[in-house]
């Protein structure tokens, strides 16, 4: 059997698939890449089925020796991929040989990376999947040095021949994102809601798989009082006491005390998941 | 009883009501109806999200299945769905004591009452497995601890609020705990992984301090 030996996993390298819908009345929050869309792409480079388990690996410092050979594909992020040695171009398969070493570099657009292989990331699922919850503490632990992860059974699909202009690197400027009504848009101030829209905005430090919390003018509430926690959605914007808002991501809690503003739309919840520290975002109307 | 629908997304509706007992029936009602096209209904102590797959149930068709569907008047203790659990308990909690006098009752008396009456799972949420529990039959109001403790050791049974719950993880809480339990009620091997799944009724019963 083919495995990927983690000589050096980068300040984060989780296994994560499509997640575990449905158990958030357990308590259990979806979890799952938070770029699903390059999930979905890298295990469709490779010629798996769509939800086989990958490395998300947050902006990069990592590198793996192959034993045996395999197919694999970078996506997501967009950063020097070698393997090597020699460079490896991005959203694209390539075939690893025994022993032979991928690193990924730094990334410079975008900020988690999915390493696809052929046969997906094989570790035992845990209710339903092989997503790790960094919240819940769910799933496998993050990889660490020396790790040796199992590569799973070729699936039946060959490795397919794609256009490579379907590759379509993360922005490096600003970002827009579209947004859906909240269910708590009215607790806030005609002024809040239009600076949500109008404002530049910016992704804080304070940004991992739970929640992204974003810098720009404090979002004012005309009701004010306690909100009953109440369940969330992916991409739902929550803003706290201070009137910051965070956008909250697969690994949130699955009931939240702040009021929603807004909910970022599904089709742009991957383009958050790739936000930079400091990069700027601005909202619009879905 | 009022219903109102507030947008959550583009495959979910929050639904808002009056009270936690209303949440209560109308969760029986709809959890009970089968509906094709429900991914899932996550209650609150206010809400419950009701998330569909709009391919097989349009968000406007779930609306109206929402505002339309009867609920009978909701009674604390009496959820619906799946059957009853009994959960052994050692009532030796640090903070039993502290807790029934400042409840105005003896130790005794908080222990034979939360023992012999009938709890409901309300809803979950805080972590993995844990249930908000509610029962007609509950008079207090426990107010939570000022300094929340870091480390709550699983299976220690708590009061806050209105709520009864029992710890199914090691966490951090700022619930008062009188009692503990061996019972596993998180399991993800389990299914379901959870014991106290909304709806179901649940018992404490009193076994000699260990």
């Amino acid at each position: 059997m083919t495995r990927l030996r983690v000589e050096q996993p980068g300040p984060l390298a989780l296994v994560e698939d499509l997640g575990r819908p449905g158990l958030a009345h357990l308590g259990v929050a979806g979890s799952g890449a938070l770029d699903r869309g390059a999930l979905r792409l890298a295990n469709r480079l490779v010629g798996n089925p769509d939800g086989l388990a990958a490395l998300e690996l947050l902006v990069g410092g990592f590198r793996a020796r192959f034993d045996g050979e395999a197919w694999f594909a970078v996506t997501g992020a967009w950063g020097p991929v070698t393997l090597d040695g020699r460079p490896v171009a991005p959203y694209t398969a390539a075939r690893a040989t025994d022993g032979s070493v991928l690193e990924l570099g730094m990334a410079e657009r975008g900020i988690r990376y999915m390493l696809g292989v052929r046969g997906g990331i094989e570790v035992p699922p845990v209710l339903g999947s092989r997503s790790r919850d960094t919240l819940a503490a769910i799933g496998p632990d993050a990889v660490e040095a020396g790790q040796v992860l199992a590569i799973g059974p070729e699936p039946a699909a060959s490795v397919p021949l794609l256009d490579q202009e379907a590759a379509f690197p993360p922005p490096d400027g600003p970002v827009t994102i579209a947004l859906l009504p909240g269910p708590r848009a009215e607790w806030f101030t005609d002024a809040a809601l239009a600076a949500l829209f109008d404002s530049p905005w910016r992704l804080s430090e304070q940004a991992d798989r739970i929640g992204a919390r974003l810098v720009g003018p404090p979002l004012e509430r005309r009701v004010q009082g306690e909100l009953a926690s109440e369940a969330t959605v992916p991409g739902s914007i929550q803003v706290a006491g201070g009137g910051a808002p965070t956008v909250l991501l697969a690994d949130r809690p699955v009931t939240g005390g702040y009021p929603v503003i807004a909910i970022v739309a599904p089709g742009s919840l991957d383009a958050v998941a790739q936000l930079r520290p400091g990069q700027e975002l601005r909202f619009r109307h879905a | 009883m009022s219903r109102r629908l507030l947008p959550s997304g583009d495959s979910a509706l929050l639904v808002e009501c009056d009270s936690l007992d209303e949440v209560l029936a109308l969760h029986d009602a709809l959890a009970a109806s089968d509906q094709p096209g429900v991914v899932e209904l996550v209650p609150a102590a206010r809400t419950i999200l009701v998330a569909v797959d709009p391919a097989t149930l349009p968000l406007e068709s779930a609306a109206t299945w929402v505002r339309r569907i009867p609920a009978e008047p909701a009674v604390r203790s009496a959820g619906r769905s799946a059957d009853g659990v009994t959960i052994r308990v050692t009532y030796d909690g640090p903070d039993l004591r502290a807790t029934a006098s400042l409840l105005g009752v003896t130790a005794d008396a908080l222990v034979e009452l939360h023992s012999s009456i009938e709890w409901r799972v309300a809803f979950g949420g805080f972590a993995p497995g844990f249930g908000y529990l509610v029962s007609d039959d509950w008079p207090f109001e426990v107010p939570r601890l000022d300094a929340p403790r870091t480390r709550v050791p699983a299976g220690s049974v708590a009061l806050a609020g209105a709520f009864g719950g029992v710890y199914p993880r090691q966490s951090p809480g700022g619930w008062r705990l009188i009692g503990r339990t061996g019972a596993e009620l998180w399991n993800p091997e389990s299914q379901p992984p959870a014991v106290l799944v909304p709806g179901r009724r649940v018992r404490f019963e009193a076994v000699g301090a260990g």
